[in-house]
């Protein structure tokens, strides 16, 4: 009806077993603009654009999609892609081997008679290159260029499909700030050119500086819409946090001891990279704290902590680590393990479990050896140490010898935290400890987390949910781009305050007290 | 997935089951089916006791390559190295024997030193330099074949001590045969009346005593009447006994200590392995010098048989080996797979060539017919893994 919209996406309700994702949201682009999209993570901008571009096919979600006043129902994203959608994802979709017009024409191969015509492939390569306005020879191969100009050789290809709509899900994570510049100059130009854009980004700067129009979306609803004109960082922000810590996290004061562990002026780097992964991190913890680590995905919090564990992260590293005040040097995790740190992964199907092998072999393959004599196996003490963890847990399974792959996803993290806990470690770092699991399940974890503290142990979380690390932190660090921008203490904390920090914005610029 | 959300609130319950898992016997009823349909082309000939002493020796010295492979498997790796290695940690014993006089003992110990050492080097090369396995015995196939044809300058080396012959060419006289059956039952019901008593102290998962006894009777009947037969001939050929002891060791390995264990959970997942601490790289390089002297003695076992070492020994022994476990449900994606499978497996794949041979089936044929058993094992283990998931 009103074509003035290339995009209407009305009522959308997306729900996944257990957690409803989108929640009748409605989002609506006009023609020729650029309209950013912000959001926590987790927030359902993701889950939307999959609903968009058919990757979560018609059918699969309720509510309706109109392009240009059309409804559509795609299939496939080669649906979405022929009604003129392109997404541009944070991670590239190139063939780093072949060259730019190779890859711009990947699919769609400019023939003569059946047999590819390079010339033309090349003179229109250099053709959409001018257009966008990028000056490079579309010979060369896109291994060679830098993260941001693949990003955009990804644009080129897009219009060559008479793209309309250009969806960019974070395009300037890994881009250094002249790249930005480039992508900024290059998106105005294109909407002057009349190519509509939605733009996801964490960088509320960006955001100001690109959109006409800014959709925000919270636990899987649309929020609101603002116009640019008049909008400020803050509030931004205040809607996209906007709600109350619910009764959510069973958190208890309780003594704080010493020093266990330090870091001091701890980096990580590639010695060819822009960058470095780490800069310069400092940061301390005491016995029986639970500190929470927050920040944007990319930031380097899981990267700080698996290379404290050990995990080769960079090429070089530097800096000091202080357990008990002795200096120690971590270059395995055999060697962190020794020290008494346990690393409960992000990702714990690839990181944390053997997933065909049963329980019992999961719970105990940190710890095997105290349960052996000369390297043989005592059953009876293995299974008795892990049915009293499984135990102390409440996990829940028909047996111990159940394939770990087939349990749920909470009861799969206790046994990723039962691996851990069997060694007694002094410092246990989770990271998304609460990623994929139902909500009755995240408060276990909850509770066991605060017991673990309660008896001693050191914690760090780290997590991408503001309100689970403002729920159950006795201390906040927020990093940002590798570096540790800010402190806070669990009663100064708020959402807004971490959000400024960790979206690189000024803490004086954004709160007003 | 969701299969456990009825005993969600019950915890570990201890349960019977009567749940009968048919891959665990599908290849019992495969090597049945062999057993029967060659029983009957061949007018019984081939359940005949000479037949059975034959099969059992001809298969010993690919159970043993198999046995040493199941842990390269499971381990995520390969190794088509094996049969020339195998060939060439042979040509040495004999070479040593047969040119230069040396005793029994001493060539077979050098035999088992080359193999540990070449299976050092590669394992070297795909753990600490991370060559991929394939690649790196597929030069070792090379290399290895080579330097057998350079030391034994392409000659056939004969005869060998009978010192040595002793193991691919005696038997065990009957009457320890029949101990060795009968303390094999005893200690089988032994295990099984245990097992039986710590599962349930322990509350775990108990099957049907009929279940577990019925096994034990089947086993007990199967051993029997298969020492019964081999007695009828000469008695138990030394070489399957050999494997025998071997499995067992391996059996133990694999269930029992840190190293079966750790090998795996690297088959499994290699990144959580190494977050949970574990030395990935030394572990592989252990299951690589394992498999070198599995396939040293291998070698021994040929040479012993054929009272030979030639320059071809053993040639195209890898896929053999590699089939044995695949048929035996080892898994090339790695993390799973069990020795006695792998021991099954090469019994049948010795069953199809013994058989077709009796029935004078052109080679041609058995070729054909073993590959495309291969194939259709694997179809087996990937289909199967994507029901799973």
């Amino acid at each position: 009806m009103n074509s003035d919209y290339i995009l209407e996406m009305k009522n959308i309700t997306k729900e996944f077993p257990g957690v409803k994702a989108l929640d009748n949201v409605t989002f609506s682009v006009k023609k020729g603009e650029i309209h950013a999209l912000c959001g926590e993570n987790g927030a359902g901008k993701s889950t939307l654009m999959k609903v968009l571009s058919g990757v979560y096919q018609y059918g699969t979600y309720e509510g309706q999609i109109k392009i240009n006043g059309v409804e559509k129902k795609f299939e496939s994203i080669k649906e979405s892609q022929e009604a003129g959608i392109a997404i541009i994802y944070q991670e590239l979709a190139l063939v780093p081997e072949l060259s730019v017009a190779e890859n711009i024409f990947l699919s769609h191969e400019l023939m003569r008679k059946k047999i590819i015509n390079w010339d033309k492939i090349y003179a229109e390569s250099q053709k959409w290159l001018e257009y966008i306005g990028l000056d490079i020879d579309p010979q060369e191969q896109v291994k060679n260029l830098t993260v941001g100009k693949q990003q955009l050789i990804e644009i080129a290809k897009s219009l060559t499909r008479n793209t309309e709509l250009l969806i960019l899900d974070e395009p300037t994570a890994a881009l250094t700030e002249s790249d930005v510049e480039l992508l900024k100059g290059i998106l105005r130009d294109l909407k002057d050119k009349g190519v509509t854009c939605i733009y996801i980004s964490h960088k509320l700067n960006e955001v100001l500086d690109l959109a006409d129009n800014v959709t925000i979306l919270r636990d899987g609803q649309s929020i609101t819409t603002l116009p640019r004109e008049g909008l400020t960082e803050n509030e931004i922000v205040t809607n996209m946090v906007g709600r109350e810590l619910s009764e959510m996290f069973p958190y208890e004061p309780r003594e704080i001891g010493e020093k266990v562990l330090e870091l001091k002026d701890y980096s990580v780097w590639n010695p060819n990279s822009h960058r470095p992964i780490i800069d310069k991190a400092n940061l301390t913890l005491k016995k029986g704290e639970i500190l929470g680590l927050s920040g944007l995905i990319g930031a380097g919090r899981s990267e700080l902590f698996m290379s404290l564990f050990g995990v080769k992260v960079g090429k070089n590293k530097s800096g000091q680590v202080f357990i008990n005040g002795d200096e120690v040097s971590i270059d395995s995790p055999a060697d962190a393990i020794k020290n008494g740190i346990g690393y409960v992964s992000e990702d714990r199907k690839r990181y944390g479990l053997v997933l065909g092998m049963d329980i019992i072999k999961n719970t105990s393959l940190v710890t095997i050896n105290n349960f052996t004599k000369k390297k043989i196996i005592n059953s009876e003490e293995e299974l008795h140490n892990v049915e009293q963890v499984s135990k102390k847990m409440k996990l829940k399974a028909s047996n111990l010898e159940s394939i770990v792959g087939t349990l749920s996803g909470g009861n799969q993290q206790k046994v990723v935290l039962s691996k851990w806990l069997l060694g007694n470690p002094q410092i246990l770092i989770l990271d998304e400890p609460t990623r994929g699991i139902d909500v009755g399940a995240k408060y276990e974890i909850y509770k066991i987390i605060n017991e673990l503290a309660e008896s001693g142990v050191s914690i760090v979380i780290i997590s991408s949910e503001l309100p689970e690390v403002l729920g159950i932190s006795d201390r906040i660090l927020v990093m940002s781009e590798g570096k540790v921008t800010g402190e806070f203490s669990r009663e100064e904390a708020t959402e807004e305050k971490i959000m400024a920090l960790a979206t690189g914005g000024r803490e004086n610029g954004i709160i007003k007290e | 997935m969701g299969s456990l959300k009825n005993d969600n609130n019950q915890g570990f319950l201890n349960r019977l089951s009567f749940k009968f898992d048919l891959r665990d016997y599908s290849l019992f009823i495969a090597l049945l089916l062999i057993i029967v349909i060659f029983g009957f082309l061949t007018g019984g000939e081939f359940l005949s006791s000479r037949n059975i002493s034959n099969l059992f020796s001809q298969m010993s010295v690919i159970a043993v390559l198999a046995i040493g492979m199941t842990l390269i498997i499971v381990s995520g790796h390969i190794d088509l190295s094996v049969g020339s290695l195998a060939g060439l940690t042979g040509g040495i014993a004999a070479i040593l024997q047969v040119w230069y006089g040396w005793d029994t003992f001493a060539v077979i110990i050098v035999a088992l030193i080359v193999g540990a050492l070449l299976g050092l080097w590669q394992g070297w090369w795909v753990a600490y330099r991370a060559v991929p396995a394939f690649i790196v015995t597929l030069g070792g196939m090379l290399i290895f074949r080579g330097i057998l044809v350079g030391l034994s300058q392409g000659r056939t080396i004969a005869p060998l001590d009978s010192s040595f012959r002793v193991f691919g060419n005696s038997y065990l006289p009957f009457i320890f045969g029949y101990i060795l059956v009968g303390i094999s039952i005893a200690l089988l019901i032994y295990f099984t009346i245990r097992k039986r008593k710590r599962r349930k102290d322990l509350n775990l998962l108990l099957s049907h005593p009929a279940i577990d006894y019925g096994k034990v009777t089947l086993y007990s009947v199967v051993l029997l009447g298969l020492t019964y037969m081999l007695n009828r001939y000469y008695g138990i050929p030394t070489p399957f006994l050999i494997v025998i002891f071997l499995a067992i060791i391996f059996v133990f390995v694999t269930n029992k200590t840190t190293f079966g264990r750790y090998v795996y959970a690297i088959g499994g997942n290699a990144e959580a392995a190494a977050l949970s601490g574990i030395n990935i790289k030394r572990n592989v390089l252990n299951v690589f010098v394992l498999m070198g002297v599995m396939s040293a003695i291998a070698g021994i076992l040929l040479t012993a048989r054929l009272n030979a070492a030639t320059v071809s020994a053993g040639d195209m022994y890898e896929l053999d080996a590699i089939a044995a476990c695949v048929i035996g449900g080892t898994s090339l994606m790695g993390g799973r797979g069990r020795i006695v499978g792998s021991i099954i497996g090469a019994l049948i794949m010795a069953s199809i060539d013994n058989g077709m041979s009796m029935m004078n089936i052109p080679t041609f044929w058995q070729f054909i017919v073993k590959g495309l058993i291969l194939i259709i094992a694997v179809w087996i283990d990937i289909s199967s893994k994507k029901q799973e998931s």
